[in-house]
Formats: C-alpha cells, sequence, structure tokens
C-alpha cells in the first residue's frame, strides 16, 4: 500500500477513458435506443389507432346494413301496396270496359232489333200492300185509289 | 513461482505482490507500477474499443446480437442512473457510470484469472518476473477513481449551487443554520468529505485484494501435497465461482457510489 505516482497516471488513463465513453460511444448508441423506442412507440400508437378505426368501421357498417334493411322491408310494403292497388284499378278497368262493351252491345242489339222490326213492318206493309192489291186489283183502279195506296203506305212505314 | 531463488511461502506470496515498477523521477513519490498502468490500460482499449466498434454500427432497427448485448449493459447502467440522478445524465453521469463499471469490472475479472498460470505467462512469454495481473489490487488505481470521481463532485457542487451556495451548505447543514452550529457542521462535512473517496476506494481495493490474497493462500496448499492440491484445487474452483460475485458486485457498487456522489452535489440538502 504505497501511493505513488502510479495514482496520477490512472487518474490520466481513466480521464481519457471517460472522455472517450462520453464522446464516441454514448452518443451514438443512445440515439439509436432513442430512435428505436420512438419506431416502438409510433407502431403501438398506430395500431391503437388501427384498432380504433376497425372498431368505428364495423360500427358503421352494422349502421349502414341495419338502415338497408329497414330500407328493403320499407320498399316491399310498398310495392306490396302498390301491387294491391295495380290488381284494384285492373278490376275497376276491367269492369268498366265490360260495361261499356256490355252497354254497347245492348245498343247494337236495339238498334238491330229496332231495324229488324222496321224490315219487317215494311215486309209487312209490303205484304199488305200486296195482299190488297190482290184483294184490289180486282175492284179498285189502281189508279183511282193511287193517293190511298200511298197514304197507306205512308202509314205502314 | 519466483525462479532462481529458494520457494518459501513469504517468498511466493511477496512474488505475486510485487509490482514491476519503473523510476520516473527522484524521490519515493516518482515510481511507477508498470504492470498496473499497463494492464488497465489494455483492459480499457479492449473493453471500450469492442463497445466503440459496436456502437458505430448501431442502427435504431433490429439490433445486431452484439449490439444487443451492448445495449443490454448501456440500457443497465442507464436505468440504475435515471433512478439516482435527477438532471440531464447523459452529459456526463451515465457515460461515467458506463466506463467506471465496464472497466473495474473488467480490472476485477483479472483476479479469476488462475494467478500462477499467469505469472508463468508474464514470466516465460513477455519475460517479465514481476508483473500485477489485477490493477484493482492496486490502491493506486481504486484511489486514482476514487479522487478523479471526488474532484468531479467538488467540481459539481460549485457548478450547480456556486461557491455560496457550496460553503452556505458546508457551514449550516445537516445540523441547522445556528451560527453555534457552523464548526460543528464543518466538521461533519470535512469528515463526510475525508471519507467518502477512502471508503470508495478502499472497499474495492480491499476485496479484491482479499480475493487475491485469498487465491494466493490456496494456491500454497496446493504445493505442500497430494491432498493440499486437491484441496486447494477444490476451493480454489469454489473461491473464484463466488469471486465472480464479487467481481461484479463491486464493480456495481462502485458505479453506483459514483453515480450517488455525484447526484448528491447536484442537489441541495
Amino acid at each position: 500500500m504505497n501511493i505513488n505516482f502510479t495514482l496520477i497516471s490512472q487518474a490520466i488513463a481513466f480521464s481519457v477513458f471517460i472522455w472517450f465513453t462520453v464522446k464516441f460511444v454514448w452518443p451514438p448508441l443512445l440515439r439509436a435506443i432513442e430512435e428505436r423506442q420512438k419506431t416502438i412507440a409510433d407502431g403501438l400508437a398506430a395500431g391503437e389507432r388501427g384498432r380504433h378505426e376497425l372498431e368505428l368501421a364495423s360500427q358503421r357498417s352494422s349502421d349502414v346494413l341495419r338502415e338497408a334493411k329497414q330500407r328493403a322491408s320499407e320498399i316491399i310494403l310498398q310495392a306490396e301496396k302498390r301491387a294491391t292497388e295495380i290488381v284494384e284499378e285492373a278490376k275497376r278497368t276491367a269492369k268498366e270496359e265490360g260495361d261499356r262493351i256490355i252497354t254497347g252491345a245492348k245498343a247494337d242489339i236495339s238498334h238491330e232489333v229496332f231495324s229488324a222490326k222496321e224490315a219487317l213492318r215494311q215486309h209487312a206493309a209490303q205484304l199488305a200492300i200486296a195482299g190488297a192489291e190482290k184483294i184490289l186489283r180486282r175492284e179498285v183502279d189502281a189508279k183511282a185509289h193511287a193517293d190511298i195506296l200511298i197514304a197507306i203506305e205512308e202509314d205502314l212505314k | 513461482m519466483a525462479s532462481g531463488t529458494e520457494l518459501t511461502p513469504t517468498s511466493y506470496i511477496d512474488h505475486h505482490l510485487t509490482y514491476l515498477t519503473t523510476q520516473v523521477s527522484e524521490g519515493s513519490f516518482w515510481v511507477l507500477h508498470v504492470d498496473t498502468l499497463i494492464t488497465s490500460i489494455i483492459l480499457g482499449v479492449i473493453s471500450f474499443g469492442f463497445i466503440w466498434l459496436i456502437v458505430r454500427k448501431a442502427t435504431p432497427g433490429v439490433p445486431s446480437k452484439s449490439q444487443a448485448f451492448v445495449e443490454l449493459a448501456v440500457e443497465f447502467i442507464d436505468n440504475e442512473v435515471k433512478n439516482t440522478f435527477h438532471g440531464n445524465r447523459h452529459v456526463l453521469v451515465a457515460p461515467l457510470a458506463l466506463t467506471v463499471f465496464i472497466w473495474v469490472l473488467m480490472m476485477n475479472a483479472m483476479d479469476i484469472l488462475p494467478i500462477d498460470i499467469m505469472a508463468w505467462v508474464t514470466e516465460n512469454v513477455f519475460g517479465l518476473h514481476n508483473w500485477k495481473i489485477v490493477p484493482t489490487t492496486d490502491v493506486n488505481t481504486t484511489f486514482a477513481m476514487a479522487l478523479s470521481i471526488w474532484f468531479l463532485m467538488i467540481f459539481f457542487n460549485l457548478k450547480v449551487k456556486g461557491f455560496g451556495g457550496w460553503m452556505h451548505e458546508l457551514f449550516c447543514t445537516p445540523f441547522g443554520k445556528n451560527p453555534l452550529l457552523w464548526i460543528l457542521n464543518l466538521l461533519f462535512n470535512f469528515i463526510e468529505y475525508v471519507s467518502k473517496p477512502l471508503s470508495h476506494s478502499l472497499r474495492l481495493f480491499g476485496n479484491i485484494y482479499a480475493g487475491e490474497i485469498i487465491f494466493l493462500l490456496l494456491g500454497m496448499w496446493a504445493a505442500t501435497g497430494v491432498s493440499g492440491t486437491i484441496f486447494g484445487s477444490i476451493l480454489g474452483a469454489g473461491w473464484a465461482i463466488f469471486h465472480i460475485l464479487i467481481v461484479t458486485l463491486q464493480a456495481f457498487i462502485f458505479m453506483m457510489l459514483t453515480v450517488v456522489y455525484i447526484s448528491m452535489a447536484h442537489e441541495s440538502h
């Protein structure tokens, strides 16, 4: 145990090593470590953000899905209503058309009946005149009784 | 194994405890322990060079195995410093703690190398009769470090508190501001300031020196006969394993005390 010049030389060596560590060893390693810590922190934050966004997206998608379902059911409801309306309208139109056809047919029929009656009446009149002519041919001068005959004919018409 | 002289227990121990010295100048102080200095410098260059080579290529991405190893050591020390020192530790304190820990650890670890084999190597390979392989068994080494840290402590006291603040602390703590207590406070602080470097350096020196002596005694026992060799080897192996703990623990304690002393210099009572 004797203190000597070694003390000073060791102190110098020690100082040099301290200087070396402070200057060359510590800063680059610290930089690397801190940069990595930052990267990891950023990654974790990004992961957290992603998780949050996923949550939001799933919530949004379920919202959209629910809305779509609701709208679909509304559309179906409307379509059913519309279908009933169309059917009702078709029925009504058909009934009207039928009525119209029936009315037309009835009018035709009455017209036919009328013209048939007319034709019949004319025939009957001609027959009657022909009969009367035959009867009268002997007794009646056609010329003398022409006005009567025309009047009868007019009447029969 | 002092060659050429008669081997007695005294000469064996003497040989292992003798430094390779050189006289720098006149006077008993101007003696240099060449072995202590060279060994410690070689160890420092190897360890800090190794760390520097790895750190130079340090990447913030996925680290290589060697970088991960260095980072493990650095983050361990950085954590210890962070818990004790509340300031910008990256300027000096944390790298200082790293230097102290690594260097002391390496110097202490020399103690685990088989003492007689190392003596044989230095004698027969390098031709050096006396070469103490463990720098921390030299009180000059531990004192040099403790005193350097002591001066840093004084420097930070002055820098952080100013001369007035430091004087105030010396005279008014820990007992109080009363002028009657000034002398007592000063005396107390004087003892504290003297005891700090002494306990700091002698704790490390004492532990490692004692470990060295135990190895020497076991080595001496091994020279007494076959049973002595067997028991000496077994106990030597046991002591070496136990010494791994002491070596690391003493390096850690030395580093922690360094950090604590410098933190105390930064903080007012």
